[in-house]
């Protein structure tokens, strides 16, 4: 479960603050958020993720108080309850498809690599279509490819939130289809929270909840 | 630890122009002074054991330097040549023994050595294969000339021409191989040993041909008269010295006045030294005597001059190269910065991308540490070669 409360944001270069009174999504919960660029929709994200810190309020996911931790506990809870699917798939080049994959297993400590999460993260991309492309480099994929092996990376903790930030946005309509139906499926099983940023308006009714950004907020502006 | 090691080889095998210009970059600031040094402390010890070996040495006045370089480690540099009768003189003073060199002339690249059999001896030359220097138009061979040209007694080896366009003098000797030396570490073995006369034959001053008197062929004799016989250009020189034709050899004019380009004199003791360098003071002689130890002192003096030039120019461009290399690392790190943003947005830690990017340096230091080893070792096992491939001869 993820829960903001009187929240206020504010960038360091001061050109761009962010406001918001409330904001809950349930376990399990699947939430479109639509707003036009700019309206700090891709800022929650990152506050919810702990990437970002509010000012004040409070950003809340599954009781733990995100912005209460110290930064390295900030970063083991990104890392093991955030599975954080961006735009433009943010794959490392030089590694293969199961190397990024599990790649989160190799920069931190709070996770460990181990022959049983080698045999998940090969399943996942088996399920996902990727079974035949594992060893392939990034560069080798397609755009849909590609998503798929970003969304492989995010679910393979089996996180207890999903954040997707445009994440169908580079697709066509049957790559995006798939992938919806991939993260819906990792919500289903896991029972995670869903925060999905789309300009994709065909989706919204696969949505369980869809929140305009812009009549939400509290308060945004530069 | 193992995990960044293993993203950052990734890494490095992905970009591998990159990371082999980094590895080639920090490998020749580190092994060019190294190799430099090794092989000008082997150069050192070659030009001075060799000159340290030779006690004297009778030339032409000019350059010390050439004659030294010549007689003592067969430069393809020719002093200004010395008749035979120096040769007689040094052995006539009773002071030192001679040794006549003539190193002029060459075999498929390779310099021949005229010579007596005294120089063996004087170098602890051992044959290894055949037998020694025995008749006219032998030659025993180097070991290191027999191993590149592939011969062995009973084979043959062609002398070459001074220049092609050497139409009207020398005719190539195709001289009998009769002995292959054990290897000596030195110039020696490089080199195609004749007796001295063998080496004036490949000259033209001792030749055979077809007994003129016998000769009844009109168009071989230019003019017969009863002191004289004058030959054609068409008469046959003997290019090869066999049994039937070594009786036609002979000397033309006095065998005195044949040419040398060195002689070693190796003095009875050290006061005889003394009393043989006084006799090529004077400025009148056109002869000269030189210690190669000090002539090679000095020409080492001017390499290690140059050698400290280049050790600073050295030091200036591994600075230039190490301040290259961090700004090209900073710059790959601007390149980079979306991919550290990424792995930081993932719950990367800031220690654990600079444990990232150190093990990628550490990866083409070990790269080049391992390359820079490999190429120490070859140099320091194959100094001795290098140094006479490449400084020495």
């Amino acid at each position: 479960m993820i829960q903001i409360e009187s929240l206020r944001f504010q960038y360091p270069s001061g050109d761009f603050h962010l406001g918001i009174a409330d904001f809950k999504v349930a376990s399990g919960e699947k939430v479109a958020v639509i707003g036009p660029s700019g309206s700090g929709k891709t800022t929650m994200l990152n506050l919810i993720a702990g990437i970002l810190i509010p000012e004040t309020g409070d950003v809340t996911v599954d009781g733990i108080h995100v912005n209460a931790l110290s930064d390295a506990k900030r970063r083991d809870f990104r890392i093991t309850n955030v599975g954080f699917v961006f735009q433009d798939f943010e794959l490392l080049d030089y590694l293969s498809v199961l190397d990024n994959i599990l790649h989160p297993y190799r920069i931190t400590g709070a996770l460990r690599l181990t022959d049983e999460i080698r045999s998940r993260a090969i399943a996942l991309a088996e399920g996902l279509g990727l079974g035949d492309k594992l060893n392939r480099n990034i560069t080798q994929l397609s755009q849909g490819e590609k998503q798929r092996a970003a969304i492989c990376r995010a679910l393979m903790a089996r996180p207890k939130v999903i954040l997707a930030d445009e994440a169908t946005g580079n697709l066509d309509p049957r790559n995006k289809g798939h992938i919806l139906d991939a993260l819906f499926e990792s919500v289903e099983a896991h029972g995670a929270s869903l925060v999905a940023v789309t300009h994709d308006h065909d989706l919204l009714p696969r949505f369980d909840r869809v929140i305009d950004f812009q009549d939400f907020r509290a308060e945004v502006g530069a | 630890m193992i995990d960044s090691v293993y993203i950052a080889w990734r890494y490095l095998v992905f970009n591998k122009a990159r990371s082999a210009t980094l590895v080639a970059c920090v490998s020749l600031i580190a092994v060019l002074p190294f190799t430099l040094d090794v092989l000008l402390n082997e150069s050192e010890r070659q030009l001075l054991s060799r000159a340290e070996t030779t006690p004297l040495l009778v030339g032409a006045k000019g350059s010390a330097l050439d004659l030294v370089m010549n007689s003592l480690y067969l430069d393809d540099q020719v002093p200004e040549l010395v008749s035979m009768q120096v040769n007689d003189e040094v052995s006539e003073s009773g002071l030192a023994n001679p040794i006549p060199l003539y190193v002029r002339f060459h075999a498929r690249g390779f310099p021949i050595v005229g010579t007596t059999l005294d120089y063996f001896d004087f170098r602890g030359l051992q044959v290894r294969e055949g037998r020694s220097l025995a008749l006219l138009g032998e030659c025993v061979l180097g070991s290191a000339v027999a191993e590149s040209l592939g011969l062995k007694p009973g084979d043959r080896l062609l002398s070459s021409p001074e220049t092609v366009f050497d139409l009207a003098g020398i005719y190539p000797l195709n001289m009998n191989v009769v002995g292959v030396l054990e290897p000596s570490h030195s110039a020696d073995d490089v080199a195609v040993f004749v007796d001295v006369k063998t080496a004036w034959v490949i000259e033209g001053l001792v030749h055979g041909h077809q007994d003129l008197l016998k000769v009844r062929d009109p168009t071989l004799i230019m003019e017969r008269n009863d002191q004289n016989v004058t030959a054609t250009a068409k008469l046959t020189q003997y290019t090869e010295i066999d049994e039937q034709n070594i009786g036609s050899f002979h000397f033309h004019g006095e065998p005195q006045a044949y040419p040398l380009t060195a002689v070693i004199a190796l003095p009875a003791d050290a006061k005889s030294a003394t009393i043989l360098r006084g006799r090529y003071v004077s400025a009148e002689k056109t002869t000269q005597i030189v210690e190669p130890n000090e002539v090679i002192d000095g020409l080492l003096r001017n390499i290690f001059r140059v050698k400290s030039i280049i050790d600073s120019v050295i030091v200036v461009v591994g600075l230039a190269a190490l301040l290259a290399l961090v700004l090209v690392f900073a710059l790959s790190l601007r390149l980079r910065q979306r991919e550290l943003n990424t792995v930081f947005r993932l719950g990367c830690s800031r220690y654990t991308i600079v444990r990232l990017l150190g093990a990628e340096i550490a990866i083409i230091l070990i790269i080049s540490a391992a390359l820079v080893a490999a190429v120490a070792g070859v140099v320091s096992h194959y100094d001795e070669q290098l140094v006479r491939l490449f400084l020495v001869n």
